[in-house]
């Protein structure tokens, strides 16, 4: 229970914020948080408030395993850190590359393939898998 | 002989006794009540009768506890008939899919494709418990590279040398 106090802020938040199938269990001295976020902001909110909680993220006692919330046909924001984010064929970095999004670009999301890995579609029309790290759900 | 007699004479008029006399609800209420204690799934359960019809009533865990719960009462001598009000508690969440993660391929491969873009990191492995990851990273830096083993339901093993710019 130790460290359900010790992320009782966080826990409170998640619910506060209406994160959906939230679940909490302490396994082995990692506290597992899972559900999804309704927004970006919630999911932000949430990492912040974990940075908060445990300076550096540095215990590794949190497994926050919190997506949020996207369904197909939703827009997504590029986010990389300034360079283009690779579309693939398939969704592993060794699948060749078939096209290209730029930073603050908005692309179409086709499926959620994985939690890693995304199919999305360009403005162009262009499809294939990007790694979900760089997609923001608007 | 004499004994076997009298055992059968006290038996005969037990018989008679509750043969002749309908038990009284509160009689019958209490008896429930004895035999739901003695059962632990149904030990919370509520009990009333009127008229020999015993109305029940709690949560059960599931279905098969409401059912062997009606079925435990309406055994009980006196009762005609159970209305049965316990309701069924909604199943606990399912424990969070990273509980039960492996360190596969394919969830290695996702930790090695995140951690390419994070060039100041290097990989050192895996080991029972997570990654083990080595480098230097930034506060922002630190935090995306959270997220991108939370994603991929895997930790960091505290075996990583990760220093903060």
């Amino acid at each position: 229970m130790a460290l359900q106090d010790k992320y009782a802020e966080l826990i409170a938040a998640a619910k506060s914020h209406g994160v959906a199938n939230l679940s909490v269990a302490e396994q082995d001295g990692v506290l597992h948080v899972a559900g999804t976020a309704g927004s970006t902001a919630t999911y932000d909110a949430l990492w912040a408030l974990y940075d908060k909680l445990d300076p550096g993220m540095a215990s590794g006692d949190l497994m926050m395993n919190v997506d949020i919330k996207a369904d197909a046909g939703a827009q997504l924001q590029v986010t990389t850190d300034s360079s283009n984010l690779n579309i693939r064929a398939t969704p592993s970095t060794d699948g060749d590359v078939v096209g290209k999004a730029a930073h603050g670009e908005t692309v179409t999301l086709v499926e959620k393939t994985d939690d890693s890995w995304w199919k999305v579609r360009t403005a162009d029309g262009e499809e294939g898998y990007a790694y979900a790290q760089y997609l923001s759900p608007l | 002989m004499k004994i076997t007699k009298i055992t059968m004479a006290a038996a005969l008029m037990l018989a008679v006794a509750f043969t002749s006399c309908k038990p009284k609800d509160a009689d019958v209420k209490a008896s429930i009540e004895t035999a739901l204690k003695a059962d632990p799934m149904a030990a919370t359960t509520m009990v009333d009768v009127k008229d020999g019809v015993a109305t029940i009533s709690g949560v059960c865990k599931d279905e098969a506890c409401k059912a062997g719960c009606e079925k435990l009462v309406s055994g009980v001598k006196g009762v005609k008939s159970v209305v049965n009000n316990c309701t069924v508690a909604p199943p606990p969440p399912p424990p969070p899919a990273s509980m039960t993660t492996t360190l596969d391929a394919a969830t290695q491969q996702k930790v090695k494709d995140g951690l390419k873009d994070m060039t100041t990191l290097t990989l050192q492995g895996f080991s029972g418990k997570g990654a083990i990851i080595n480098g230097e990273i930034s506060k922002e830096g630190k935090m995306k590279l959270m997220q991108m083993l939370a994603s991929a339901k895997v930790m960091l093993d505290a075996a990583s040398k990760i220093t903060m710019k």
